[in-house]
C-alpha cells in the first residue's frame, strides 16, 4: 500500500510500481512517479520542515518549483548528499534517504521553536539592531550563533563523485515550458522546419494539465493530448524535446542557460550519465511559455502544516491520485480555488466550506458548487486557524467584523489568484507593465528576440492561450525565413473561465501588529514585518525587501513577492506600479555548482602545460612548480635532499661542470617581413638596426607610460627574420601588445607576428663544460669563441634533427640554448644528458635559476618589477636607443615623476649577518626606531642563500637606493629587526669574465 | 554572453572567443616624444565613461586575430554596430534610446 | 667524440593513456598523424602566387578552406593562413624561392591535431565550442580559429561526420580529454 491517502482510480500513477524510500528513519513506500512531496502526503505526512526563523512547523505548499516550505535532504549514498532540495521536485526513487532540516532534535520537537515565542523580539530588521555592539561580538558570538539557529540543510562533507556535462547549442526558436502554450508554440515552430528546442522542468510536459483534467483538446484529456505533441515533436529531426530541464537563465543577445537533470529521479544510473547536463544554447527566437503560478491567502496563522495552495491540491489528487486531507476547507479570492473543491468532492473527499472573500464570485462556480451540495461562504473571510503540527481548524467570519464560527478541518487550501512567471522575460531585460485591472504584472517592452504566450504573458482562455501560441511559435520560425508547413489547428474546451484574484492582506491578516500573517513562508516575513518597514521608513521595495529579507530566501519569493508589494503599496498609500518591483535575476531555481562548471574538474579544471621534456625531467626526480598553466622543473632532489641542499648543489654544479635546464617555457614570436626591424625599433627601447644576422641582443619593452613591460633576448636571424624571446608569463600578453601595436599603430609597417613558443623544444646548457658537452652533437655551426661569441644565434643541427643554437646565458657561465622542433626535445635532451653526466653536470631546475641570475644581478620582470619601475630605476638604462626618434614608451619615460630624484631603484642587500636570507616583499626603513607608521623606504623583489657565495643575497627596490650605497638599513619583521647595507646588485664575478669562456 | 558581429569574420560570434581593449579612436600622436604633459595626459590616461553610446576596440583574439572597433550602449549592452580598424568614426546620434532598435511593444493586457 | 645520435621524435599524444582512444560509439576521437605546418601571411596582392607555389588555392573569403592532395590551407583571418601537409612535404622549402612579400612560420611542431569523427563529432566539439556548426553555418570545408573549454584550436571541418581539431603542443592532453568527455557525453 502506497499510502492511506491515496483514492482508488485517481491519478496518473501505476499502483503496481512502488518505490520505497525512508523520511528521517522511517520507511514509507511510494508508487514510480512520486514526488518526495505526493509520496509524504500519500501516507499522511503534511509536516516536511521548521521555518528559518521561527521554527513553525510547516508542510507543503505547493507541487512545484514554487515550493518554500518543504526543503529536504536526499541522499543516495555516503557522498550523494544534497541539502535544501525541494520536495515538490525530488522524484522519490526505490532506496532514497530523506531528512527533514533545520529541527533538533526531531521534526515534530524543536528545540528551535522557542524562538515562535520570542517572536516580538524577532520583528523585522532585529538583527541590524540588536547586534551592533559591541562590535567585536559579531564575528566571534552573534554570527555563529545566529548561523547555528537559523539556516537551511547542511552541506555535504565529501567531494561530488557525479560528473556533470555541458553542450553548447544554437536552434531557431526556443521555447521555454511546455504546457498548452509551449506545446502549441513548438508544435507550429517545428512545422515550418526551423530548428526547435522545447524544454520544461517537470518530468512530463504538460504544466496546467497536470492537475487541469477538465481540459480537452483535440477530442482527447489535455494530458494525455500533451503527451501524444510531445512524442510527435520528439519524431521530428528538427525538434530537440528536453524534460526535467529548466530554463534557469535569460542573458544578453538570446543566450539562454538550460539544466538538464539526468540521474536524479533514478534508482540505479548508469555511472557513465552525468547527474545533470547544462545547455548554452544561443537561440534566434524565443519564445517564453513559463505559465503563472498560484499565490497564497495571507491571513493569520495561514502557514500550519495541511493549509496549501488549491492548485497544488489538484495535482496531488488529479496526478498523483493523493488526498490532501478528508475534511477540506477552501480560502480563496479566485474561481481556480472552486474547480480544486469540485475534484476532491467527486473523489470523495468532503469539503467543509469554500470561504470567497469576495462578494460575487463567477456565476458559473457558484452553480456548480450548488449542484455538488458545497456550501459556499462569501464575503467572508478566514481569519484563524489552529492546529500544532497540523491545521485542525479554520475560524471563519463575516467580513466587517460579526460573530466567527469554527469549522474543523484537516487541511485547507487556498488561492488569491495567479501570478504570471516573467522571470525569464524579465531577465532578458524586458521591462514589465502593471495591469491594473487584473492587478498583474505583465509583459510590456521587449528588448530582446522573444515573445511571451499564455499564461505568463496574463493571456486568459484554453483557446486564446492556443492561438496565441501557435501564432508566435509561426510568427518566429517566419522571422528566422522559415516558410514551410502548414499552420497546427488546435482546438480545446475546459470547464470554467476563472475571474478574480487579489494581492496583499486579507481581512484575516491584521491590522494588528502581532498576527502571523505569512507571506514570505521561508524567511519567516509577515504582514505586519512590511507594514513595520514602511513605518521604519523604507520607502522603496528594494529597501523593504532587504529590511524584511522577503522574497530573499532560496524560492526567491515566488509566491511572496507580490503580496509584500501590495501590502508595502497599501501602507505607503500609493498605486503598486509607483512602488515599483523588485528585479528578477538569474537562476529561477538554485544550479549545482558541478553543473555551471561541468567538464571544468580534475585534469580539465585547467590545462597543465607540460614542456616536450617533461616525461624525461620527471624521470630525473624533478619537483614541479606551476608557472602560469606550465608545469616547470622546480629543482632535482636526489636522496637525502631537501629543498635548500638541492638547491645549493645544483647551483654549485653548474658554475662548476655544468647545469641542464628546460627553457622551453619562455614565449618566442617571430618576426618577419621587411620592416621588422623597424618594427621592433617601436616595440622595443634598443635599436635593433645594428644587429647582425647571426647575433642576438638583450631587449626591453615598455608601456607607453615608461614601464617595464616585458624583457627577453632577440636573435636576428636573417635580414628580415627575427627570433624573439619573451618572459613565460608574458607570452600571450607580450604577443597581444605586439599585435595591437602593428594593427592598429603601424599598419604600414610589412611585418607579420607569428607565436613560436611551442614550435621550440629549448634546453640550456649552462657551465665551464657547456661547449664540450653539445660541441660533439652540432653540425655546420663553428662553436669557437672567435666564429659563435656571446651573443650569437646561428642555424644548423643537432643529433641530426635541425636547430636555431644560442650562445647566450642567463646564469653569467659559458651558455647556450639549445631550439630543436618540439617533438625532438626529447631526444635531444637525452642525448645531451648522456654526455653531461659523465663530466659531473647536474639537471637544475626554475629555483636554481632564479639564484644563478640574482647572483649575477639579472632581474626578473614582474618580480624585480611591478608596473612601475623603469629602464633606468633598473640600472638598464644602457638598453634605450638613445638617438631613436620614436618607440613605444619614449614620452612615458620624460614624465616628471619618472626622472625625479628619489624614485625607488633596484639595488642589492647584504644582511649584517650573512646567514640571514631576507624575506621577498619585507619592507626597508632607515629609522628602526621610528614609531609606527613607520616610513618604507620600498621592499625586498628576490632573496636568496648563495652557495656559491658562501651568504645570502638579496635585491631590493628602495628610494633612492643607487645613493645609498653602503648605507645600513633595516628590514623590520614581526620578531626582531634585520640590519642591512646596501650593495651593488652583482654579487658573483663582478668581472664578468666567465660568460665569454 | 554577447554575440558579437566580427566585421572581418562577418559573422556573428561568441563573446568568448573576443577580447574587449578599451575605447577606440584614439590615435598615437606622431609627435609623441615631443608633446606636453597634458596632451600625454589626454592620449593614454585619460578615459571617456558614458552612460549610453560607447565606441571601443575588439579584437577577434581566438578568431581572425583583428582588431576592430564596435558601437555598444553601455546600459543595454547592444552593439549598434561593429566596423574595421581604420574605418572612420561612424555618425551617430549620442542619445540612441537603449530599447528602440530592436524593441516591440509586447501585448500588455 | 660520441656515435652520432639521431633523435627521435615524441609526438604529444604518444604517451596519452591507451584507455583514452576512441571516445564513444558516435564520435570517435584519436590523434592525428604527424603534419607539415606553416602559419603564412601575406596580402591580397601575393595570393595567386603563393597558391601556384603551394599547389593549393588559398581561400579569400572567412572560414573556407581549399585542399589538393593531402595539403590544406585554412583561412584564418583576412592575411592569415594555416597550411597543413599530411604527407609531411616540407613547406618552408616549397615557399622559399617565391618573390611575393609573405611571412611563412614553420609551426609543423607548435601544432597538434585531433580527430573526431562519428554522428556525435559536432556535439562532441560542442560540449566545449560555442561555434554553431550545423550544416548550414559550417558546412564541410568549413575552418576557424575559435574556443575549446579553457584553449584555443582551430576547427576544420573535413567530412560530413569528421573533423580536425588543431591546438598547441601543450594543449593537446587538455583537448584530447575534454573531447573524449564530450564524445562521451554525445553518445548518452
Amino acid at each position: 500500500m502506497s499510502g492511506a491517502n491515496r483514492i482508488p482510480g485517481a491519478g496518473r500513477l501505476t499502483p503496481a510500481k512502488t518505490a520505497r524510500f525512508t523520511f528521517d528513519g522511517r520507511p514509507y513506500t511510494a508508487l514510480e512517479g512520486d514526488t518526495v512531496a505526493s509520496a509524504l502526503l500519500a501516507n499522511g505526512v503534511h509536516l516536511m520542515g521548521r521555518s528559518f526563523k521561527y521554527h513553525r512547523p510547516r508542510g507543503v505548499v505547493s507541487a512545484g518549483p514554487e515550493e518554500p516550505n518543504a526543503l529536504i535532504d536526499v541522499q543516495r549514498d555516503a557522498a550523494r548528499r544534497q541539502p535544501n532540495v525541494r520536495a515538490t521536485v525530488q522524484e522519490v526513487f526505490d532506496g532514497v534517504t530523506i531528512a527533514s532540516q533545520n529541527r533538533y532534535p526531531s521534526l515534530s520537537f524543536d528545540v528551535g521553536s522557542i524562538n515562535n515565542l520570542l517572536s516580538p523580539f524577532f520583528a523585522a530588521g532585529f538583527y541590524y539592531k540588536t547586534f551592533m555592539w559591541p562590535k567585536k561580538a559579531w564575528k566571534h558570538l552573534y554570527e555563529p550563533q545566529i548561523r547555528a539557529a537559523a539556516g537551511l540543510g547542511v552541506s555535504p562533507d565529501q567531494a561530488d563523485p557525479d560528473h556533470y556535462a555541458g553542450r553548447y547549442a544554437h536552434c531557431d526558436v526556443l521555447v521555454a515550458g511546455a504546457g498548452v502554450a509551449g506545446l502549441s508554440a513548438a508544435l507550429a515552430a517545428a512545422k515550418t522546419g526551423a530548428s526547435v528546442i522545447l524544454c520544461d522542468e517537470q518530468p512530463e510536459v504538460g504544466g496546467a494539465l497536470h492537475f487541469d483534467t477538465s481540459v480537452m483538446i483535440d477530442g482527447k484529456p489535455g494530458f494525455d493530448w500533451a503527451q501524444s505533441v510531445a512524442a510527435e515533436l520528439a519524431a521530428m529531426e528538427n525538434v530537440t524535446v528536453l524534460t526535467r530541464t529548466t530554463a534557469f537563465g535569460y542573458y544578453e543577445h538570446n543566450f539562454v542557460g538550460l539544466v538538464e537533470r539526468v540521474t536524479d529521479h533514478l534508482a540505479k544510473p548508469d555511472r557513465r550519465l552525468p547527474r545533470e547536463r547544462l545547455w548554452q544554447v544561443r537561440a534566434k527566437q524565443v519564445v517564453i511559455a513559463t505559465g503563472a503560478i498560484e499565490r497564497h491567502m495571507v491571513f493569520s496563522n495561514n502557514d500550519r502544516p495541511g493549509i496549501l495552495l488549491a492548485s497544488a491540491a489538484r495535482t496531488y489528487l488529479n496526478h498523483f491520485g493523493v488526498a490532501v486531507g478528508r475534511n477540506v476547507g477552501v480560502y480563496t479570492a479566485n474561481d481556480s480555488a472552486y474547480e480544486a473543491a469540485f475534484d476532491l468532492k467527486r473523489a470523495g473527499v468532503s469539503i467543509a466550506a469554500i470561504v470567497d472573500c469576495r462578494q460575487q464570485p463567477g456565476a458559473a462556480v457558484l452553480a456548480e458548487a450548488s449542484r455538488l451540495g458545497i456550501e459556499v461562504l462569501t464575503g467572508h473571510s478566514v481569519i484563524d486557524t489552529a492546529g500544532k503540527l497540523r491545521v485542525s481548524s479554520m475560524t471563519v467570519a463575516r467580513n466587517g467584523g460579526g460573530s466567527s464560527r469554527t469549522m474543523r478541518i484537516d487541511a485547507l487550501i487556498t488561492s488569491s489568484g495567479w501570478t504570471p512567471s516573467v522571470h525569464l522575460f524579465s531577465q532578458s531585460r524586458g521591462k514589465v507593465a502593471y495591469d491594473a485591472e487584473s492587478q498583474r504584472f505583465l509583459p510590456g517592452t521587449y528588448v530582446q528576440e522573444c515573445i511571451s504566450v499564455g499564461a505568463c504573458n496574463g493571456t486568459n482562455g484554453l483557446q486564446a492561450t492556443i492561438d496565441e501560441a501557435i501564432a508566435a511559435g509561426r510568427d518566429r520560425a517566419l522571422k528566422g525565413g522559415f516558410t514551410g508547413g502548414d499552420t497546427p489547428a488546435i482546438s480545446g474546451t475546459n470547464a470554467f473561465e476563472w475571474t478574480g484574484g487579489m494581492a496583499g492582506a486579507a481581512e484575516g491578516a491584521g491590522p494588528d501588529t502581532t498576527v502571523k500573517a505569512f507571506i514570505d513562508f521561508q524567511n519567516d516575513v509577515c504582514a505586519k514585518d512590511i507594514r513595520l518597514a514602511v513605518r521604519e521608513g523604507m520607502h522603496s521595495i528594494e529597501h523593504i525587501k532587504r529590511f524584511t529579507t522577503n522574497g530573499m530566501a532560496t524560492d526567491q519569493g515566488k509566491l511572496s513577492n507580490i503580496h509584500g508589494l501590495a501590502i508595502a503599496a497599501e501602507a505607503l498609500g500609493r498605486e503598486i506600479p509607483k512602488v515599483g518591483l523588485t528585479t528578477f535575476r538569474a537562476p529561477y531555481t538554485p544550479v549545482t555548482f558541478g553543473t555551471l562548471i561541468n567538464h571544468s574538474r580534475g585534469d580539465l579544471f585547467d590545462p597543465a602545460r607540460k614542456t616536450p621534456m617533461h616525461a624525461f625531467e620527471e624521470a630525473k626526480g624533478a619537483i614541479f612548480e606551476d608557472v602560469g598553466n606550465w608545469k616547470r622543473a622546480w629543482y632535482y632532489p636526489r636522496a637525502g635532499e631537501d629543498m635548500h641542499k638541492a638547491v645549493d648543489r645544483e647551483c654549485v654544479t653548474v658554475r662548476q661542470s655544468a647545469g641542464i635546464f628546460d627553457a622551453s617555457t619562455l614565449g618566442k614570436i617571430e618576426v618577419v617581413g621587411p620592416d621588422a626591424a623597424k618594427f621592433l625599433n617601436l616595440l622595443y627601447t634598443n635599436g635593433w638596426d645594428t644587429l647582425k644576422p647571426g647575433r642576438c641582443r638583450y631587449g626591453i619593452m615598455l608601456r607607453e607610460d615608461g614601464f617595464i613591460y616585458d624583457d627577453g633576448v632577440v636573435g636576428r636571424m636573417a635580414e628580415d627574420r627575427f627570433h624573439v624571446t619573451t618572459t613565460t608569463g608574458g607570452a600571450a600578453r607580450v604577443m597581444h601588445h605586439m599585435e595591437d601595436y602593428l594593427q592598429t599603430e603601424f599598419p604600414h609597417l610589412d611585418v607579420w607576428l607569428t607565436s613560436a613558443t611551442e614550435q621550440w623544444a629549448v634546453i640550456a646548457v649552462q657551465g665551464p663544460k657547456a661547449r664540450e658537452i653539445i660541441a660533439p652533437l652540432v653540425e655546420g655551426i663553428d662553436l669557437s669563441n672567435e666564429a659563435f661569441p656571446h651573443m650569437s644565434v646561428a642555424e644548423g643541427k643537432i643529433c641530426g634533427v635541425p636547430t636555431r643554437l644560442f650562445r647566450m646565458s642567463f646564469t653569467g657561465e659559458l651558455g647556450f640554448e639549445v631550439n630543436v622542433p618540439a617533438d625532438y626535445g626529447q631526444a635531444v635532451m637525452e642525448a645531451i644528458w648522456a654526455r653531461a653526466e659523465p663530466m659531473g653536470a647536474c639537471m637544475y631546475g626554475t629555483e636554481t635559476m632564479h639564484v644563478l641570475r640574482a647572483e649575477k644581478g639579472y632581474i626578473i620582470v614582474g618580480q624585480d618589477t611591478d608596473g612601475t619601475v623603469t629602464p633606468d630605476d633598473a640600472s638598464l638604462g644602457w638598453a634605450i636607443g638613445k638617438k631613436k626618434p620614436d618607440f613605444v614608451g619614449i614620452r612615458g619615460l620624460k614624465r616628471s615623476d619618472l626622472v625625479a630624484e628619489g624614485r625607488k631603484q633596484l639595488v642589492g642587500l647584504l644582511t649584517k649577518d650573512p646567514k640571514e636570507v631576507l624575506e621577498e616583499g619585507a619592507q626597508i626603513v632607515a629609522n628602526p626606531n621610528e614609531p609606527v607608521p613607520m616610513t618604507m623606504l620600498g621592499h625586498v623583489t628576490s632573496s636568496y642563500w648563495s652557495e656559491n657565495c658562501g651568504r645570502s643575497i638579496a635585491m631590493a627596490l628602495v628610494a633612492g637606493g643607487k645613493a645609498r650605497l653602503g648605507q645600513t638599513l633595516y628590514v623590520p619583521m614581526a620578531d626582531r629587526t634585520i640590519a642591512v647595507e646596501v650593495s651593488e646588485m652583482v654579487f658573483f664575478d663582478k668581472e664578468g669574465g666567465r660568460i665569454h669562456g | 554572453m554577447l554575440l558579437i558581429r566580427c566585421p572581418y569574420c562577418e559573422e556573428d560570434r561568441s563573446e568568448l572567443e573576443f577580447r574587449s581593449v578599451g575605447e577606440a579612436h584614439i590615435v598615437r600622436p606622431d609627435n609623441i616624444a615631443e608633446i606636453s604633459d597634458e596632451a600625454f595626459a589626454e592620449y593614454f590616461f585619460l578615459r571617456d565613461n558614458p552612460k549610453g553610446l560607447i565606441y571601443e576596440r575588439w579584437r577577434h583574439i581566438h578568431g581572425c586575430g583583428r582588431f576592430f572597433n564596435a558601437v555598444r550602449h553601455t546600459v543595454s549592452d547592444k552593439f549598434v554596430m561593429t566596423y574595421k580598424a581604420g574605418e572612420p568614426k561612424p555618425d551617430l546620434p549620442a542619445a540612441t534610446p537603449v530599447a528602440q532598435p530592436l524593441a516591440q511593444e509586447g501585448a500588455a493586457k | 667524440m660520441a656515435d652520432p645520435v639521431i633523435a627521435q621524435r615524441r609526438p604529444v599524444l604518444a604517451g596519452a593513456h591507451p584507455s583514452l582512444y576512441g571516445g564513444s560509439a558516435v564520435a570517435h576521437v584519436t590523434p592525428a598523424k604527424a603534419a607539415t605546418r606553416l602559419s603564412l601571411r601575406a596580402k591580397p596582392d601575393a595570393v595567386a602566387a603563393l597558391s601556384a607555389a603551394l599547389g593549393v588555392d588559398l581561400p579569400t573569403r572567412p572560414k573556407r578552406s581549399a585542399s589538393s592532395k593531402g595539403r590544406h590551407a585554412l583561412w584564418l583571418g583576412p592575411d592569415e593562413w594555416l597550411v597543413i601537409d599530411e604527407a609531411e612535404t616540407d613547406l618552408m622549402a616549397a615557399l622559399a624561392g617565391v618573390g611575393v612579400l609573405h611571412s611563412a612560420t614553420d609551426i609543423s611542431h607548435r601544432n597538434t591535431a585531433v580527430l573526431v569523427s562519428g554522428p556525435g563529432a559536432a556535439a562532441a566539439i560542442n560540449s566545449a565550442c560555442p561555434l554553431d556548426l550545423t550544416d548550414g553555418v559550417f558546412p564541410v570545408g568549413a575552418a576557424a580559429r575559435t574556443v575549446l573549454g579553457k584553449i584555443e584550436m582551430v576547427l576544420y571541418r573535413t567530412a560530413a561526420e569528421d573533423y580536425r581539431v588543431e591546438c598547441w603542443r601543450s594543449f593537446a592532453p587538455y583537448a584530447f580529454g575534454i573531447l573524449v568527455e564530450g564524445a562521451e557525453d554525445a553518445a548518452l
